[in-house]
């Protein structure tokens, strides 16, 4: 995006700006993850970064916290062009960050993990009465009532998310970057944070706020940015946005994610949940998967759409074997699979595409081709050894099959790209031959052009006769390749869809406004 | 040369199935990093040549290859459980009660309600003997697969309870004189220490045996990728449909009877079973798996490796013994080179990882290659390496 397209998008320039980042490109190897991206954060008022995942949200913020430093372009802080080395640099210039996932050591006290770092000192050593006379009163500033001694292991989610924010705040943050803050928390929660957040930009405090929960973000911000793809594709004022507006631009209109396959007939039930329960670990009485139910039909591509913590994640492991159920009945073409361990269930037909590839997709000391064969290992044993010719031919095909760009089967898993890695797991548990195979969010973390791929691929195993269930947090996914949309709320099935319902229909089933 | 077959047999005879499979341009940097292990014992024999005539001779380099062979078996069972991502320290425990085993067996057993004493024929002591290996590791494998105790705390608490089991057997006294008595027809224990096949030592081949099922095992059975997945990446292999609960188990399983083997030689070679052998040798094991590149992380080595990383361990002591360096200074040494090669393999994967992008170095890597592993890398639209093989691969 040129210069001056990007000026004319920017909202009337203000003399508030304390921070104007221009033209910012961050490359990764041959990956452009920011391709020129202008942004301003105005005194004393929220900024909300809209984007899907790999957007490039993340890496804006890296950026300006000092995580990572830019490629070209450059960052104005109050005027004067600066460049910071580390996060602690930018933390003494006045900017910190408050990561989606809460960067607090649960074995020590609230004041502890609040000085974690920059203990004061006095003449016998750490000075706890004074870091605790400061804790007060951080947490009185934030009408929270926590006693500083207490261990944050014993904090709610919530809490603990104030710790970090007083945290930032005793080190005197002026622009405060808070990725993601309410994911974990209850409405209640939310609430308190809200509210913490108007009184920091009352006293002029700038916050940089990123979020999926696209209408409560509405409510809290000032300016919406939004970033497709690395680039900047729109920003306004909040009074001249709607939800519409945001999603538009957030997904574009011109890309497409392919459509439904048709012109075929689903064959009978592949795979049939039923009543199915998973309790939640820490509190017994609650379900993150509340006796659900659901079936899919052989060649039949299902969507399950829901939040964070909508119970998306449990239910497909709990169905892939993963997670123990605690109630109900997995049938795989009529056959109760709700005993069997997960490797009985592949052998049954059935696998699972984990939500996180880096960490139960791939085992990164092994190659592409023994990673893509490391679920199907039994069909190329010769007389109790591994064929290596039969392995290099499952291989191949696979590679093939799922359009892995790589130099070949010995190549290390790490010189792929997130697409192409994303790809070999999807071909590793395809060439299991299964009846059904389940993704949990098989676009996170890859490019707009390697999702249509997936998705492409996906629907033409479909129409092979392969039952597909996936799950997403990105509305844009829903309306692709399914023939049916599930959305799932609080471990339920609050809204069941066909392919041709719009994105705002399935965002309120969802309960996406979780303040109103 | 007999001298240089002596040495080389081990690492000619595990199977190359993998060569085939990988691009000339990963071969460069794999040997570079086993030449790593490699040129230090090279280095080892030329500078002990030099100080002492009797050092590159064939009896001792035979009489070498048989110390090497205790290190060997159970270093190589301390493979397979550093590439699960575990840790075995009981190992040196076991190998002494092992021998303590074989000696009460050797001296016979009073059978209850008669007055027969027993005789077992040597083939049965060692499998008995195999079995109690086995047991301990059973029950190492049980507290870290089943249990979920870790690999470090259950195995020094077998550590203890095994060393003291074997004490008590005779209240701290060895057995001697594990001859067997051909009346008997109990004779034969010597010869797993003292005879030679071809010229070459009886438990060198057994050595070399181990060597080539471990090898063949990784390489080539559904346990061998089980085992590299599961130590690579637990979750992701368990998704995969890898038993990996059960890996756990049979790795510790197969370290034990490692371990015992090496009991059996060791007693035999002495003609004497104490139950204080083998003391610290768990370390010596340890050490051995590490300078042979394997990743203490799990997922990363080879039999090749580890048993280059056992003759560099071996070859250095006893040459410090032939030259006359106090056993004191060997413990120096030895720990010099333990951190010298592990050294090496850092600055060895730095080089190869900017030359290579990456995607040569971390197969064969011991421990440094993690911090640029699974976790490294969150934000994955980002190919993970240099930019010439992101371009083909995105």
């Amino acid at each position: 995006m040129s210069l001056e397209t990007a000026e004319a998008l920017a909202p009337a320039a203000r003399d508030d700006v304390v921070v104007r980042a221009r033209d910012v490109v961050k490359t990764y190897g041959g990956t452009r993850a920011l391709k020129g991206v202008n942004f301003d954060i105005h005194r004393g008022t929220v900024t909300t970064l809209f984007g899907e995942n790999g957007a490039g949200k993340s890496t804006l913020m890296k950026i300006l916290s000092g995580v990572e430093q830019p490629t070209s372009g450059s960052i104005e802080l109050y005027g004067e062009q600066v460049t910071f080395a580390s996060t602690v640099d930018a933390r003494d210039r006045g900017i910190s960050i408050i990561h989606q996932e809460l960067s607090l050591a649960p074995n020590l006290s609230v004041r502890d993990n609040i000085f974690m770092g920059r203990e004061i000192h006095n003449a016998t050593g750490i000075d706890f009465a004074e870091e605790t006379r400061q804790t007060r009163a951080l947490m009185a500033e934030l009408e929270e009532q926590i006693d500083p001694a207490t261990l944050v292991a014993e904090l709610r989610l919530g809490q603990q998310q104030i710790v970090e924010i007083a945290r930032a705040l005793s080190v005197n943050a002026r622009i405060l970057i808070m990725d993601e803050p309410t994911s974990a928390l209850s409405a209640t929660e939310v609430e308190v944070l809200f509210k913490v957040i108007h009184d920091l930009t009352s006293r002029g405090v700038s916050i940089v706020y990123i979020s999926h929960h696209l209408e409560e973000a509405l409510q809290i911000t000032d300016y919406a940015v939004v970033l497709r793809d690395g680039a900047m594709t729109a920003s306004a004022e909040v009074e001249d946005i709607d939800l519409e507006w945001i999603v538009r631009n957030m997904v574009g209109e011109n890309f497409d994610l392919g459509s439904p396959p048709s012109d075929y007939t689903f064959g009978d039930v592949a795979l049939s949940i039923q009543d199915v329960s998973v309790a939640d670990p820490d509190n017994a009485d609650r379900f993150l998967v509340d006796h659900l139910s659901l079936d899919v039909r052989a060649g039949e591509i299902v969507c399950i759409y829901g939040l964070m913590g909508a119970g998306r994640t449990e239910l497909l492991e709990a169905v892939a074997g993963r997670v123990p159920l605690s109630g109900g009945r997995v049938l795989l073409k009529d056959k109760d699979v709700a005993k069997l361990t997960i490797a009985g269930r592949i052998a049954a037909g059935m696998g699972l595409v984990p939500e996180d590839r880096q960490r139960d997709g791939l085992v990164q000391t092994m190659t592409v081709g023994r990673n893509m064969s490391l679920a199907s290992l039994g069909s190329f044993v010769k007389t109790l050894l591994m064929s290596p010719a039969m392995e290099r031919k499952l291989v191949d095909g696979a590679i093939r099959d799922v359009h892995v760009k790589t130099s070949g089967g010995g190549a290390m898993i790490g010189s792929l790209s997130g697409g192409n890695q994303q790809k070999v797991v999807i071909g590793k548990m395809l060439s299991t031959d299964p009846q059904v195979i389940l993704l949990d969010e098989p676009s996170r973390g890859i490019d707009v052009g390697a999702k249509a791929e997936v998705f492409g691929l996906l629907a033409a195993r479909a129409r092979e006769g392969l039952g597909v269930l996936y799950s997403t947090s990105e509305v844009g996914e829903c309306l692709s390749i399914a023939h049916r949309v599930v959305v799932m709320r609080r471990g339920r099935i609050s809204a069941e869809f066909g392919s041709n319902v719009a994105k705002e229909q399935i965002m309120a089933a969802s309960g996406e406004s979780l303040v109103s | 040369m007999t001298a240089s077959t002596a040495n080389r047999a081990p690492e000619d005879s595990g199977p190359k199935p993998r060569t085939s499979r990988i691009p000339t341009n990963l071969s460069i940097g794999k040997v570079l990093l086993e030449g790593r292990a490699f040129l230090a014992l090279i280095v080892i024999i030329v500078v002990f040549s030099s100080l002492s005539g009797n050092y590159f001779t064939v009896d001792n380099i035979i009489s070498m290859a048989s110390h090497v062979a205790i290190y060997a078996l159970l270093a190589m069972g301390m493979l397979l459980v550093i590439l699960n991502g575990g840790i075995d320290l009981s190992v040196g425990s076991t190998l002494a009660i092992s021998g303590m085993v074989a000696g009460f067996l050797m001296k016979g057993v009073n059978l209850p309600l008669s007055d027969h004493t027993a005789f077992p024929a040597v083939w049965v002591v060692v499998v008995i003997c195999c079995a109690v290996g086995g047991f301990v590791g059973l029950v190492n494998g049980i507290l870290v697969g089943r249990l979920k105790v870790a690999p470090f705390v259950a195995t020094l608490g077998t550590l203890y309870v095994v060393r003291g089991l074997a004490e008590l057997m005779t209240n701290g006294q060895p057995y001697n004189n594990l001859a067997g008595d051909p009346k008997l027809g109990n004779t034969g224990f010597n010869w797993l220490g003292f005879n030679k096949l071809l010229g070459i030592p009886v438990g060198v081949i057994v050595m070399v045996v181990v060597a080539i099922i471990i090898a063949v095992t990784l390489n080539r059975a559904v346990f061998g990728r089980w085992l590299y997945a599961s130590g690579g990446n637990e979750r992701a292999a368990e998704l995969s449909g890898v038993p990996v609960r059960k890996v756990k188990v049979r790795v510790y399983v197969a370290s034990g009877v490692c371990a015992a083997i090496a009991g059996l030689i060791l007693s035999s070679e002495l003609t004497a079973a104490s139950p204080v052998n083998g003391q610290s040798y768990e370390l010596t094991a340890i050490a051995a798996v590490v300078i042979g590149g394997a990743a203490l992380t799990g997922g990363r080595g080879n039999v090749r490796g580890t048993l280059l990383g056992a003759f560099v361990i071996g070859f250095l002591s006893d040459g410090l013994t032939i030259v006359g360096v106090s056993s004191y200074w060997q413990t120096v040494f030895t720990g010099a080179v333990i951190i010298l090669a592990v050294l090496l393999n850092a600055v060895q994967y730095k080089g190869t990882r900017r030359r290579k992008t990456g995607s040569s170095a971390p197969g064969a890597d011991g421990a440094t290659a993690d911090a640029a592993g699974p976790r490294a890398t969150k934000n994955s639209d980002v190919p993970q390496s240099a930019p010439d093989i992101g371009k083909t691969a995105s």
